[in-house]
């Protein structure tokens, strides 16, 4: 039997499906290589591998009974600790919810369960999703596979990890700014943030709920194409999810992974070329990217979005001043961490005790930072500035996909950073989404697949399609990958 | 302040003018909440009516309750409004425990419904006197839990040692009604008062969309007043919350004027305020202070869809609205020959449905009134109740009624029966038949009562015979006592006299 750690998700699949290999075994190889490993990569919160061994063992019980098998039964999955999974530990790597066991499934992690995939645990991120390297989460940093030393990304930096570490073939992150995109980019992965209202929030614990998407982490196009059909489709519980069908993106990047993108129009952003702080390394790699577009014959033009640059300040408005509302919740009353209750203190003592020791600085700065975004006297000065922009940013994106099919950027600016250089600047740390932040403002799907190498580290090229043509996006993107040579991060 | 240098109420409406405003929260009658699908039935036990997103759990999200989006927009309907062609609900944002998120899910500069208005009528020395009361908006948001704080004095927070919250009502629709501020009511202020929060009460119960029971907290009001002198500039309001009966609205609004008057006439300055009603005392006392604002942070609900009601279902449910109350009663008061008086009348008893469901059930209009009026409410004022609330039914009232008209039991033997129906004991006719009440018209058995009376009082017996029909009393008593009053005293009498000439 071949390692199936080192296996794709489809490749993992049929190997169940024809009997060479049992879910169960599938599931105990992975739980072995996280005991093994994941002391190093920290990209588990919490491993579930009681869960995990049943939901393997109910697939191959159900392949023992005949029964059809869904395309991803039986392949492990990891999942971001912010998705609720019911009586699972979720605490969105805070210590404010240190404890906390959800009565309840998220609407991703029902899906996940129902398609028979095996969820292996709950992976490490930022706290509440805040950030980009998965420094401030509190329960310790995880460390990219292709260094060590090195941040892998944020704020899904685990569910990234685990991707390239091979502790687990699929993973589920979440992308508010950039969270899925970023990781895959800085850990050689393909990162996947769907249509905002494609995959459904129901149960993911809210940072800023207009752009906050769940979405797939695989090795390669098709294996997140095939986590995003079983995630993605419309949810009742969920008001914003788009009561539409899911578009066909399994097909899609099918369909690309035959190299020919004859016919298609791909448009550089203008705007992007002159990046600040852009590492030459990145920019290389990416025009490299972008040439292999042009000999896959896809038309390559270039056009302008004028209002990308104010992206990032509205991002850092409108997500704050969401995030402080959205964490208001934590205050130690109902569940999760309370301080100070020793019956002499008044309510607000024990309430401002416990967001004290229970939230980390950065979360603490996003909350004051969007407090202050919406009080009186300042709310449309920032909160309703921020709005505006968005909407010029949806024209640029509407404007530019009336003459392109899809436009394409790198992912992020720079490769994964050591550990600590970028935690002293919140600025320097917010630019790590500069390229990524536009599509969460406008709602539509981008993807970021493995684009060459830098410095001997990973480089992700994004690819950025219009609302609800997730198909576009996968085909762009599972063309491009055939051109690139398979990143994996070296064994340790 | 002291109470004893209250000025006179006659003194200070000679001197000030009162300006009030009205905030009413109306919990619709829904199935469900407003953004999960948890029941919404009164008095179950704490916390059995609760789910992860009425609990405000990480990762819940709410789904807006159509239900309640029909019934907020018709109430703006029957209050005139102006329906929103498109709006947004708002977050709400401050700490409290009975809020589960720590904000709360409401509406704020695009309310469902906008401006509108509602016509009153208070009772005058010459006829009724007709307000027109102007609304501001109607939005619709979601109820809070409640707490319950043990171990202190107060019952309040402070000095509580525990602190239990109840989130069963956590999530119900809550509609909010505003008034603008009215002027011009003069002395009339609380009865206008009083007036419109009965009236709104009204509407919304013949909408159907909520039981509106003050007592329940179905319908709570908050009451804001501020005094000017006339011609001058209106003066800094307090804001009285959570007067939970119609006559508390009446009072409320009566001792705050009393208050600032005082106040006023002292030359001190009336502190915009939160301020708390006693239903003991009538007084109202001092809550939080409103002089530096809480500032709730407004901003779009990310989490929900914009309401954009289709303008031809509005209309549509514009065309399907019932008689309005003022209208309905309007019509009622000439169907049943009334004087604007009796109308006031069977108003205040509460008793408009009640008459109208007997007579649908086949009484006259005038008898109708009588046993509702008459007895009953006799009976629901012995024992404090409503008349509603009395466990009698119109159609056992209108049964009643034709037993009477049938000659079966007489009047007083009628009353006899609501007793009995009152007791428990059944419907008019079981309680007839289970304490033998019925008319004694079975002549035999008359014939032989009087017979033996004729022969007990032969004195009185010949006095008849001679013409002096009066002395015909004490036969027919006889007669009443030997058949337990069951008989119709007007048929003995014809009996005795017919024998005995
Ligand atoms: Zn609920």
């Amino acid at each position: 039997m071949s390692d199936v750690t080192k296996l794709s998700a489809s490749e993992i699949a049929a190997l169940i499906a024809d009997g060479s290999v049992s879910a169960v075994e599938v599931a105990d190889r992975y739980l072995d290589k996280i005991a093994a490993e994941d002391g190093d990569v920290h990209a588990f919160l919490h491993i579930d591998a009681d869960g995990a061994r049943a939901a393997a063992a109910a697939v191959d019980a159900a392949r023992a009974a005949g029964e059809e098998l869904g395309p991803l039964a039986g392949v492990p999955v990891a999942v971001k600790d912010v998705m609720a999974t019911k009586g699972v530990p979720t605490t969105a790597a805070s210590k404010i919810l240190e404890g906390w066991l959800p009565p309840y499934d998220a609407t991703v992690v029902e899906r996940l369960k129902a398609a028979g995939t095996v969820i292996l645990g709950k992976t490490n991120m930022d706290e509440f999703a805040m950030g980009s390297s998965t420094e401030y989460s509190a329960y310790g940093p995880t460390r990219n596979p292709w260094d060590l030393d090195r941040i892998p990304g944020g704020s899904s930096g685990g569910s990234a990890a685990a991707v390239a570490a091979g502790l687990a073939p699929l993973s589920i992150g979440t992308d508010t700014g950039g969270s899925i995109r970023q990781p895959g980019a800085v850990t050689g992965t393909v990162g996947s943030k769907p249509t905002y209202g494609g995959t459904s929030r129901y149960g993911l614990i809210a940072f800023s709920s207009s752009l906050d998407t769940p979405g797939p982490f695989a090795r390669n196009v098709l294996d997140a194409a095939l986590l995003h059909e079983v995630i993605a489709g419309h949810d009742r519980r969920d008001s914003t999810s788009i009561p539409q069908p899911v578009p066909p993106v399994v097909e899609a990047a099918r369909e690309g992974a035959r190299g020919d993108l004859s016919g298609m129009r791909i448009g550089v952003v203008r705007e992007f070329g002159t990046t600040e702080g852009a590492e030459p390394g990145v920019i290389a790699a990416y025009q490299s990217g972008v040439d292999a577009l042009v000999k896959l014959g896809a038309e390559v033009v270039e056009v302008s979005c004028p209002h990308f640059s104010y992206a990032l300040p509205a991002y850092y408005l409108i997500s704050p001043s969401e995030c402080s509302s959205n964490l208001a919740r934590f205050d130690g009353v109902r569940y999760g961490l309370r301080v100070g209750d020793d019956g002499q203190r008044s309510l607000e003592e024990v309430m401002a005790l416990t967001r004290e020791a229970g939230f980390g600085a950065e979360v603490k700065r996003r909350i004051i930072l969007g407090t202050y975004a919406l009080s009186s006297g300042y709310v449309d000065e920032y909160y309703g500035q921020a709005q505006k922009v968005r909407t010029l940013i949806n024209r640029d994106f509407t404007a530019a996909f009336e003459q392109v099919d899809a436009l394409v950027s790198p992912t992020t600016p720079f490769v994964a950073f050591p550990f600590g250089s970028r935690t002293g600047d919140p600025v320097q740390m917010y630019l790590a989404d500069l390229y990524t932040i536009p599509s969460n403002l406008y709602g539509g799907p981008a993807i970021s697949v493995p684009c060459g190498l830098s410095e001997g580290l990973p480089v992700g090229m994004q690819v950025m399609a219009p609302t609800m043509r997730d198909d576009v996006m996968y085909k762009v993107a599972a063309a491009f990958e055939t051109t690139q040579a398979a990143l994996v991060a070296p064994a340790r | 302040m002291s109470t004893s240098t209250l000025p006179s109420y006659d003194d200070v409406v000679s001197r000030y003018e009162p300006v009030i405003g009205l905030e009413t929260h109306v919990e619709l009658g829904t199935r469900t909440k407003m953004f999960c699908g948890c029941r919404t039935e009164f008095g179950a036990d704490p916390n059995t009516q609760v789910c992860p997103v009425c609990l405000g759990l990480p990762g819940s999200l709410p789904v807006a309750n159509a239900a309640a989006i029909e019934a907020t927009i018709r109430i703006g309907l029957a209050l005139n409004c102006d329906i929103a062609e498109w709006c947004r609900f708002a977050r709400k944002n401050y700490f409290y425990p009975d809020m589960p998120k720590n904000f709360q899910t409401s509406q704020y500069d695009e309310p469902l419904c906008g401006e509108g208005y509602l016509d009153i009528e208070v009772p005058g020395a010459d006829g009724p006197i007709p307000f027109r009361i102007p609304i501001e908006r109607v939005h619709l948001e979601e109820d809070t839990g409640k707490s319950l704080h043990v171990g202190g004095s107060t019952g309040r927070i402070h000095g509580a040692t525990e602190s239990l919250v109840d989130y069963n009502r956590a999530g119900i629709p809550l509609v909010e009604i505003v008034t603008k501020p009215v002027a011009g009511t003069g002395a009339l202020a609380p009865e206008v008062a009083r007036a419109y929060v009965a009236e709104l009460r009204d509407v919304i119960r013949s909408l159907g969309v909520s039981d509106v029971r003050m007592e329940q907290g179905s319908l709570r009001c908050d009451v804001n007043l501020s005094l000017n002198k006339p011609g001058a500039e209106w003066g800094t309001r307090s804001e009285t919350k959570n007067v939970n009966s119609l006559r508390s609205v009446e009072r409320a609004v009566r001792s705050e004027m009393l208050r600032q008057a005082s106040i006023l006439d002292d030359g001190g300055r009336i502190v915009q305020e939160t301020r708390h009603f006693h239903e003991d005392s009538g007084d109202t006392t001092s809550g939080r202070s409103k002089e530096t604002a809480t500032d709730y942070r407004y901003f779009p609900e990310p989490d929900l869809t914009p309401i954009a009601p289709d303008p031809a279902w509005v209309a549509e449910l514009k065309a399907a609205m019932p008689e309005l109350p003022r209208v309905h009663r309007k019509r009622l008061q000439a169907d049943w020959k009334l004087s604007d008086h009796d109308m006031a009348s069977v108003i205040n008893a509460g008793a408009i449905p009640l008459i109208e469901r007997t007579i649908a059930a086949g009484a006259s209009s005038e008898s109708a009134r009588k046993w509702w009026l008459g007895e009953l409410s006799r009976r629901a004022n012995e024992t404090g109740t409503e008349l509603a609330e009395l466990p009698i039914t119109p159609a056992q009232v209108a049964e009643l009624q034709s037993l009477v008209d049938g000659g079966k039991v007489t009047d007083k033997i009628a009353r006899t029966v609501i007793e009995g129906v009152l007791a428990g004991e059944g419907g008019p006719a079981e309680v007839v038949a289970a304490r033998g009440l019925e008319v004694v018209s079975d002549t035999g058995a008359l014939t032989a009562a009087i017979d033996d009376a004729i022969a007990a009082n032969p004195a009185v017996a010949e006095k008849i015979r001679g013409g002096n029909h009066a002395a015909a009393g004490v036969l027919i008593g006889a007669v009443m006592k030997a058949t337990r009053g069951q008989a119709d005293a007007k048929a003995v009498r014809e009996l005795v006299i017919a024998r005995l000439s």
